[in-house]
């Protein structure tokens, strides 16, 4: 499906900051801002809030302990228990390298697609590009053009007077 | 949301030579798309050779059995675990360079990280090869995990630290592969962007994700990276303490003692940290990145050496002091062998390599020129490699009965295949730098963009 956005194009990264603020200080709703790098601040200039990753983390992480633990106690204790050196079956000490390890593990698997899933990157996933050069040293402030609210004439002098060398509409497929 | 924009105008910059964003862009991936260099060629060539040769040696020791080996009855563990040992150490500079000098907010990491997780990947493949040889048979090698089995199922030994050395050593491949691709997968999109080949362009698109630089992935990527850093962290730590539970847990005098794990730790720290100046030395060169890698990251990377390599020495004598405290007499004899036995060329190989030669690094002339630092990054890795070789063959050739006293010899075999090893690991970096972006572009971008804003403050002072 095609959707019609209004973008603005910027140099530079204070400019841009400053646009996303003021755009959002007149009622405009920002569909989304694309930069080559992670700008500061920005998340608070858009108003994203906290991302949830973390609780995956400690979800997966503690799932990966008790998993690890309850299987060692299993094979050693209840399946086959086998004397090592006179060790007691239930040597719990001596599992916590390798429970350590798999929370480890399945804690950065999970918060990894996690991360993938949420932000739609897979293989095959289309990029949408408002710009060549976004993911080189450009930015794009990008409007929604298909809600009815939008300005049209407004919002290009707004983003050409905040500092945007192009201001212009674009079809994307999403 | 970026981590990395307060920094002190004292601070040398980072990235020399004025360079705009476009610019890195340009810098770092132009090598990718022009043909490869002479220089380049001739490495590859070289380090392929090598790798063909080990492959080959490989295949015959499993052919014949690890007999072709110089192992006796006293000496059961040499070669083999030395290199092991090497080459897992090896790899943990990257993911301390990526992880926690993150953590501690490091700014110089940026233009150094990428290459230095790459060199963990590959430093701990070339490290998997000889536990795996060691098995003697190889196409069993799955038997190390715990899966349900038709005998019985027999379980694995979870109480053996050579068991937990296989959970450390492959969660810490995979975590590390994840992070490195994960922080490529922004410049991935750039290269994307960029190309005109039609197939590099499919290529890009499939493993750049879809990325399009949205905000809001920005701000989750932000969180994925600094959690992944903070998994990491712990992770590295434990790879090399479970590694030195190897020996820790036995009782063999000179190994049974409680300083290995941390002193394993630094260790690795000290040799990965010469291999990855060793490397970043030669890559700044050939793809002519001086300005991103400039002579700041290289002097703190001595410093670093530095720092670790007088912990190493200061272990070494601990060492020696708690053998003859403990009052053991197994315990101080073996380590009077060490210092005066038949192998003390090489403790004596280990001991100026690791004590002395790092303490070089206190002249910063030594720490600002390329020559002598490359020399010195070289030897820190001989005395490395000295060091695991002296704790294992020296513990193990005399121990309790004299009547079982032996020495070592690595035969051709085992010399060749470690020399092997390094053809993988060379060919593998040498296609690293060739294919993918070996700087994280947008990383620098953002300590440029923190470092160009600091540089108007002090215009308008």
């Amino acid at each position: 499906m095609f959707k019609k956005y209004l973008v603005g194009h910027f140099r530079e990264e204070d400019a841009l900051l400053g646009a996303v603020r003021a755009m959002r200080e007149r009622g405009f709703a920002i569909e989304d801002v694309y930069s080559p790098y992670a700008i500061h601040g920005i998340d608070e200039a858009m108003g994203l809030k906290r991302s949830r990753l973390p609780y995956v983390t400690f979800a997966a992480g503690f799932a990966g302990l008790a998993l690890a633990m309850a299987f060692q106690y299993w094979t050693s204790v209840v399946d086959w228990p086998i004397n090592v050196g006179g060790k007691p079956d239930n040597s719990t000490l001596a599992w916590l390298p390798v429970a350590f390890e798999i929370t480890v593990l399945l804690g950065a698997l999970s918060t990894v697609a996690a991360f993938l899933l949420r932000s739609r990157l897979f293989p095959g996933s289309r990029a949408r590009v408002f710009h060549p050069r976004v993911t080189s040293d450009t930015f794009a402030l990008v409007l929604e053009q298909r809600d009815a609210s939008l300005d049209e004439p407004q919002a290009r002098r707004l983003l050409g007077e905040l500092g945007a060398f192009a201001v212009e509409s674009k079809e994307v497929l999403c | 949301m970026s981590r990395l924009t307060v920094s002190s105008p004292l601070r040398p910059p980072q990235v020399t030579g004025e360079k705009s964003m476009v610019d890195v862009t340009e810098d770092v991936c132009r090598p990718l798309e022009r043909k490869a260099g002479a220089g380049w060629k001739l490495l590859f060539l070289l380090s392929s050779l090598t790798l063909l040769m080990g492959a080959a040696l490989v295949g015959y020791q499993i052919k014949k059995g690890i007999g072709v080996w110089g192992l006796n009855k006293t000496i059961g563990w040499a070669f083999d675990i030395t290199n092991f040992v090497f080459w897992v150490g090896i790899g943990h500079a990257g993911t301390l360079i990526s992880a926690i000098l993150l953590l501690f907010r490091q700014k110089w990491r940026t233009s150094i990280n990428r290459a230095a997780e790459a060199m963990t990947i590959f430093a701990v493949l070339c490290a998997a090869v000889f536990p795996v040889i060691h098995m003697g048979r190889p196409w069993l090698a799955f038997w190390v995990f715990p899966y349900p089995n038709l005998r019985g199922s027999l379980w694995v030994n979870f109480r053996s630290p050579l068991l937990w050395d296989v959970f450390a050593i492959s969660t810490y491949f995979i975590v590390s592969a994840v992070f490195w691709y994960i922080g490529m997968i922004p410049d991935l999109a750039t290269l994307r962007d960029r190309t005109t080949n039609k197939v590099k362009k499919r290529l890009f698109s499939v493993f750049s994700l879809g990325w399009d630089g949205s905000s809001r992935t920005w701000a989750r990527y932000e969180t994925l990276t600094l959690i992944l850093a903070g998994l990491a962290t712990p992770l590295v730590v434990s790879v090399h303490t479970i590694v030195s539970m190897d020996f820790a847990t036995s009782v063999i005098p000179g190994w049974h003692t409680t300083i290995f794990p941390p002193y394993f730790v630094v260790g690795a720290v000290f040799s990965g940290f010469g291999m990855v100046l060793t490397l970043l030395i030669l890559t700044r060169r050939v793809m002519h990145w001086e300005n991103y890698i400039t002579m700041h990251h290289l002097e703190n990377m001595c410093k670093v050496i530095l720092a670790t390599g007088s912990i190493v020495g200061f272990a070494y004598v601990t060492e020696f002091f708690m053998a003859w405290y403990s009052g053991n007499a197994y315990e101080m004899f073996t380590f009077k062998n060490r210092a005066t036995g038949p192998y003390a060329w090489a403790y004596w190989t280990m001991m100026t390599c690791n004590l002395i030669v790092p303490q070089l690094f206190w002249f910063k002339k030594i720490r600002t020129s390329i020559v002598p630092m490359f020399i010195l990054s070289i030897l820190v890795n001989v005395g490395m490699w000295f060091e695991r070789f002296v704790i294992i063959v020296t513990s193990l050739h005399r121990d309790f009965l004299p009547s079982s006293w032996a020495m070592y010899k690595p035969t051709f075999i085992e010399v060749g295949t470690f020399l092997g090893t390094f053809g993988l690991f060379f060919t593998c970096f040498l296609l690293f730098i060739r294919f993918l972006p070996g700087i994280a572009i947008h990383e620098v971008k953002i300590v440029l963009s923190a470092q160009n804003k600091r540089e108007e403050v002090i215009r308008n002072v």
